[in-house]
């Protein structure tokens, strides 16, 4: 028993319903939630640092004892994702602080900002199905308020779509949930890894199994589910664009991660395909995508549907080195997608659009934002020392491992579509005769960039401390690919 | 148009009146009834919600507002936190989260009675409950005019 | 019983898909609407329909009922009720800036 695995969502959930006191109140709603933001960073470090040292943490809550109750189970996966929704909501916080129109922080942002860490942090840090399911919706619900917050004609016309897709997904995951009932009855992810190894995964349960795949797949906006993710993500502010970017889609993509390697690893050969070609298409789909566009915004939403692709075919090559490629890969792409976001922010402050051929010339007038676009941009595209280098390094050297040399050198290609449309970007934005105004040209983001240097110097230590970082996620990795220290310490040594 | 719906008012009128009272006393049986029993914090919410629905469609909006003061967003965020803090309660004594406990009493004038630390935990979902429905019909509702 | 609660969440998806597939807003909510029903009933039937009595502490019995897809099914109807009433809404307001609840016409053009 732990009560600490309550507190990241306690927190946020706690201080989202104190901030909806203070709603006409801005400067207190700052305060308070930029105090709750930093000390939601330290809890998930302690937190990390306490599953590093004693091994999986089991919360019973309510003091129902395992398969009955509802479990909190933090492994070291779990406890990095934690620390990484920290990161990322404290930065695109302060982002918001600067970028936020006051209507909207009176409109109830900071509460629905929190509600939706709370859902986040809730859904990594559960141990059982349907709980995953009800912070899925906690995370979902404030994602429909804040996606549509603003309320211009397109953002109503797209989060419209955005939220009857995701209201479809939910019903197939109720649905999902009744048949794994039926089958196995029970819902607890540990229990549940038990029975369906009883059972020997076979017949229903791959049908179970898929439709798993498909929900969750259609949360991270995977191959034939990924066309409302570029729309939807292009209407609402930076703030919430970078936070969407960096965090939502890898929600779908951690719970893949956990049922596929806890519940359903005993059919390999039945899954593994599936989950490698569909990752493959997903980066065929989203670099093309990310190469035939001409919008800032556009061609990073299209960079995530790609980069969730390499994911889940690390997923699907399941060797130890594949999933800590895989939990490094998740790592890099949170860092530097909020990063990107908060760039096009930036720069849609300053130019008023996002639309490449209306900018130019950015560089001359705001270096320090070109010079960090550039380096996140060439993290992104897997260029040596950064971050992105060594994921796609130790996907590609476990898929040359487990023989799957084609989705391999796919998905080198792509990199290269990645570092073209990087490029495109940089050319059209950065370079180029300028295309805005003086009076543009001296407005002074440095404020805005704030938040963005702590992701860019992380990126670069992701890349050059790679050594340690590699074989801390080798540890996580080992971690999820035995199944058997997941159950035994929820099942057994939970309550004690 | 307006005349005429205000005259076939008066039926709905006299109804309410006794109606929202046999609801209110309803929603507060189902809330205590909860815990061991149906009920509970959310079905009486809803129940009360409906009674003060209810009084909205009877009589107009403004006389309403008059009669209960109340800001339902503020009624949202106070049940959130009762609940919430009912839930840490049981953490500060060192028991896992939400982990719940029941003693019986007896109280002066209801004599033997059983208490439960749901109980403030309901309140708070029942508070939530009637401030969230609310807040969206009036939504709609204060949109028309 | 099972057989016709399994009819009746056939019915309740065909007709759910049925709406959901068509262009008016107002009936893609209402298709919605139908398909969470029909989840909701799968969950309670294919959990078994049983005949013991309610899990109740006061009541005394041999046999009882499996509490958990009530449980289950009751917190997703909860929160299938704030999303139908979120996504209600959102069509409200949708249909008052567009004036029109033709999904054709909401489909927005590709360049912009």
């Amino acid at each position: 028993m732990n009560n600490l695995l309550v507190l990241p969502f306690l927190i946020p959930f706690a201080v989202g319903a104190i901030l909806i006191l203070f709603s006409k109140r801005i400067g207190t709603q700052r305060f308070l939630s930029g105090l709750t933001a930093i000390i939601m960073l330290g809890v998930s470090i302690y937190l990390l640092t306490v599953v590093r040292a004693e091994g999986i943490v089991v919360l019973e809550v309510g003091s129902w004892s395992a398969p009955f109750g509802i479990v909190l189970v933090a492994d070291l996966f779990a406890a990095i994702m934690v620390l990484m929704s920290s990161i990322v909501g404290l930065l695109c916080l302060f982002f918001a602080f600067r970028t936020i129109a006051p209507e909207r922080e009176k409109f109830y942002f900071y509460p629905f900002y929190f509600f939706l860490l709370t859902g986040v942090n809730g859904a990594f840090l559960t141990g059982d199905i349907f709980n995953l399911f009800v912070f899925f919706e906690v995370m979902l619900i404030s994602s429909y308020v804040l996606i549509v917050m603003g309320g211009t004609d397109y953002q109503l016309r797209e989060s419209l779509k955005y939220v009857v897709m995701n209201i479809f997904a939910s019903i197939l995951f109720i649905a999902t949930m009744a048949f794994t009932y039926a089958v196995t009855g029970t819902l607890n992810m540990a229990h549940l890894a038990e029975r369906v190894a009883e059972l020997e995964q076979v017949g229903v349960l791959n049908v179970i199994a898929m439709f798993y795949f498909i929900v969750f797949g259609m949360k991270g906006a995977l191959f034939p589910l990924y066309f409302w993710l570029p729309r939807s993500y292009f209407g609402p502010p930076a703030a919430v664009a970078a936070l969407f970017g960096g965090l939502l889609t890898k929600v779908g993509i951690y719970a893949i991660i956990r049922t596929f390697t806890l519940i359903f690893p005993h059919n390999l050969d039945f899954t593994q395909p599936i989950l490698i070609w569909v990752g493959a298409i997903t980066i065929v789909i989203g670099g093309l995508g990310a190469v035939s566009n001409f919008d800032f915004k556009r061609i990073l939403s299209y960079h995530i549907v790609s980069q969730v692709g390499y994911m889940v075919i690390a997923l699907g090559l399941y060797t130890s080195l594949a999933i800590a490629a895989a939990i490094y890969y998740i790592v890099h792409n949170i860092i530097v997608k909020t990063a990107l976001f908060l760039y096009a922010g930036t720069a849609q402050r300053i130019t008023g659009t996002t639309d490449l051929k209306q900018m130019g010339g950015l560089l001359k007038t705001h270096p320090l934002l070109g010079w960090m676009f550039f380096i996140t941009g060439i993290a992104i595209a897997g260029i040596p020392p950064f971050s992105g280098f060594i994921s796609k390094l130790s996907l590609v050297i476990a898929g040359f491992e487990t023989g799957q040399y084609v989705v391999s050198g796919i998905a080198l290609a792509v990199g290269m579509l990645t570092l073209f449309s990087m490029i495109k970007i940089f050319m059209y934005v950065f370079w180029g005769e300028q295309k805005h105004t003086k009076a543009q040209g001296k407005i002074k983001v440095g404020d805005l960039l704030l938040p963005a240097i702590p992701l860019v110097i992380l990126t670069t230590v992701l890349g050059v401390a790679a050594q340690p970082i590699l074989s801390f996620f080798l540890e996580a990795s080992n971690q999820l690919l035995d199944p058997s220290i997941y159950i035994d310490s929820v099942l057994k040594g939970g309550g004690a | 148009m307006r005349k005429q719906a205000r005259a076939s008012n008066l039926m709905l009128h006299s109804i309410t009146r006794v109606v929202t009272f046999v609801l209110l006393a309803f929603s507060l049986y189902l809330f205590f009834a909860g815990h061991n029993n149906p009920g509970g914090g959310f079905i009486g919410g809803l129940m009360t919600a409906s009674a003060l629905l209810l009084m909205y469609l009877g009589f107009d909006m403004k006389s309403i507002k008059k009669a209960l003061p109340f800001n339902f967003t503020t009624m949202i965020a106070v049940g959130l936190l009762v609940a919430l803090f009912t839930g840490v309660s049981s953490m500060l004594f060192g028991y896992p989260f939400l982990s719940q406990f029941y003693e019986y009493v007896n109280l002066p004038v209801l004599g033997r009675t059983g208490l439960a630390t749901s109980l403030p935990f309901d309140l708070g979902i029942y508070l939530v409950v009637v401030g969230i429905a609310l807040t969206i019909i009036l939504a709609i509702a204060e949109d028309d005019s | 019983m099972e057989i016709l609660m399994s009819i009746t969440v056939g019915v309740l998806f065909t007709v759910g898909t049925y709406l959901l597939l068509t262009k008016s807003l107002l009936r893609i909510v209402l298709g919605l609407i139908l398909l969470s029903h029909g989840a909701h009933f799968l969950l309670l039937t294919m959990a078994g329909l049983q005949t013991g009595t309610p899990p109740l502490l006061n009541l005394n019995s041999e046999a009882y009922a499996d509490p958990l897809p009530q449980a289950l099914v009751l917190t997703a109807l909860v929160i299938s009720f704030g999303m139908t009433s979120f996504l209600l809404v959102l069509s409200y307001r949708t249909y008052q800036a567009f004036k029109t609840d033709d999904l054709e016409k909401l489909r927005g053009s590709a360049d912009e």
